[in-house]
């Protein structure tokens, strides 16, 4: 019983103790005891150990143009088929869609008729260079992925491409629409193969009535990413 | 060994041909060595994961398959980004694709959410510099058009074009330069309306025995739309009424409508 009591008294001591010194400073007692800090100025309560940290981030690569080269065989209406070289350039605007501009040289051949006539020529060998150049706009169709053996795969997709442009041909600029397709085979992240299919629209006039001709275009690209 | 064809006789000279391949070749190279020597010192910008989990595909594309998932609080480097896919590494040197969405779930290494710049609407009012291609009729000829605009303020903006007009008759080069007023920049779809002047080059073609090549000036008036698409592009249409000052006795006028896209950055 005692025992009990002296806790009941020491509990009760405690408590009148501990709320005394809670409301010390509240009724102004204890004054003498503030803390010294009231000399200096307020500034300097808080002095910060810790150094703050500039973070400056490094910007993030962005990738979205593609430019490179290709070679193939151009197959110029009436004038046979030969080689073909360019340079191409796209920007990458969504996953989806892309915009793109290619230029390239073939050299037009002989026209049967000027093989079999012999030595008349329809026209000089400066005319004969085929140049052109396009703008398009590509769709990317089919992503998928590739797979070497087991442990490699690679990314690709199909895209789809039209556009509009100007050949200069047998003398004159022509207007030229083109559309195709082709196929990007991602070696890395940022290299790319590509295998191209054109058809290049454009009027022309040079063996007697105008007529529209398709110049069909494959080639062999490589594209790198920056 | 290329054997001469029997069918076409080789017009390509061989030298043209072999300056093309190492044209080529140098510019692959050229773009190929620099990547492997930046990837060893290069430093990456780093995030933290803090959604329950950040999914990455194996292309920067929606359908390619998630094969890797990293857990949150875990950290990854951004090495690249294509549109608005985000290549990542984790620290165990797993490599994917993240798109924007989850990207801008996750946070800076000081616990700051992360800003990925993005091109929207108040970009396409405010963007200083706008590069476009457009492409139309010209009085009845092809036109194609490329242009560089800049903004003096939200309201107008100055712009040098260069056409190239290809017709039946005729093809030519024109040059000139605009001055743009948009009423309400801040619209979807905000239209326009244009002043200008500049030059015009015709030379008829090659199979019409008359004519001689005019160089003449141009002024212009038109209208039209630039209409935000999506990220840094926008379409664009117009119409403007041309009056070419020729030495004859009349001015001659022609119309020209065109549709294209730009980009403003």
């Amino acid at each position: 019983m005692e025992i009990r009591f002296r806790v009941l008294f020491l509990i009760i001591a405690l408590v009148t103790m501990s709320g005394c010194a809670a409301t010390k400073n509240l009724f102004g007692f204890g004054q003498e005891e503030a803390p010294p800090l009231s000399a200096e100025p307020a500034g300097q309560v808080i002095d910060p150990e810790v150094e703050r940290r500039e973070i400056k981030e490094p910007k993030i690569d962005r990738e979205d143009f593609e430019v490179g080269g290709f070679v193939g065989i151009m197959s110029i209406e009436d004038f046979g088929t030969s080689t073909v070289y360019g340079a191409r350039i796209a920007y990458h605007v969504t996953e989806g869609f892309f915009v793109e501009g290619t230029v390239g040289q073939s050299e037009a051949g002989l026209t049967s008729f000027e093989q079999l006539s012999g030595g008349a020529r329809l026209m000089d060998d400066d005319e004969r260079t085929f140049t052109y150049y396009n703008l398009n706009v590509g769709y990317n169709i089919l992503p998928g992925e590739g797979f070497v053996g087991e442990g490699r795969a690679y990314n690709t997709n199909f895209y789809l491409t039209a556009g509009l442009g100007s050949t200069t041909f047998a003398g004159d600029d022509r207007f030229t629409v083109n559309f195709g397709g082709g196929f990007r085979f991602l070696f890395t992240d940022s290299v790319a193969f590509h295998v191209d299919f054109r058809d290049h629209l454009l009027d022309i006039d040079i063996l007697g009535e105008e007529k529209t001709v398709h110049n069909l275009e494959a080639h062999l690209g490589v594209t790198v990413f920056f | 060994m290329l054997e001469p064809s029997t069918t076409t006789i080789p017009l390509t000279s061989r030298r043209s041909a072999v300056s093309w391949c190492a044209c080529l070749v140098a510019l692959v190279l050229l773009a190929i060595a620099p990547g492997h020597a930046e990837a060893a010192d290069e430093t990456f910008r780093t995030v933290a994961v803090a959604d329950p989990y950040l999914e990455m595909h194996t292309g920067p594309g929606r359908g390619y398959p998630i094969f890797h998932v990293v857990d949150r609080g875990e950290s990854v480097e951004i090495t690249m980004q294509r549109t608005d896919w985000y290549q990542v590494r984790t620290g165990s040197g797993v490599e994917g694709w993240v798109d924007r969405a989850q990207m801008e779930l996750t946070l800076q290494p000081d616990g700051q959410e992360v800003n990925f710049e993005q091109a929207d609407m108040d970009d396409f009012t405010n963007a200083k510099w706008e590069v476009g291609i457009l492409a139309g009729d010209f009085g009845g000829a092809n036109i194609i058009s490329l242009y560089t605009g800049y903004s003096l303020n939200p309201h107008v903006s100055v712009e040098v074009w260069g056409s190239q007009i290809l017709g039946n008759f005729s093809n030519g080069w024109m040059g000139s330069v605009n001055v743009v007023h948009e009423t309400w920049p801040d619209w979807r779809v905000s239209p326009f309306f244009t002043l200008g002047a500049g030059v015009i080059h015709t030379s008829p073609k090659s199979t019409i025995i008359q004519g001689e090549d005019r160089n003449d000036q141009v002024g212009h008036v038109g209208a039209g739309v630039r209409v935000y698409a999506t990220r840094r592009f926008s379409l664009r249409a117009e119409y403007k009424s041309y009056v070419v000052f020729t030495s004859r006795d009349d001015n001659e006028e022609v119309e020209e409508w065109k549709l294209g896209f730009a980009f403003f950055f």
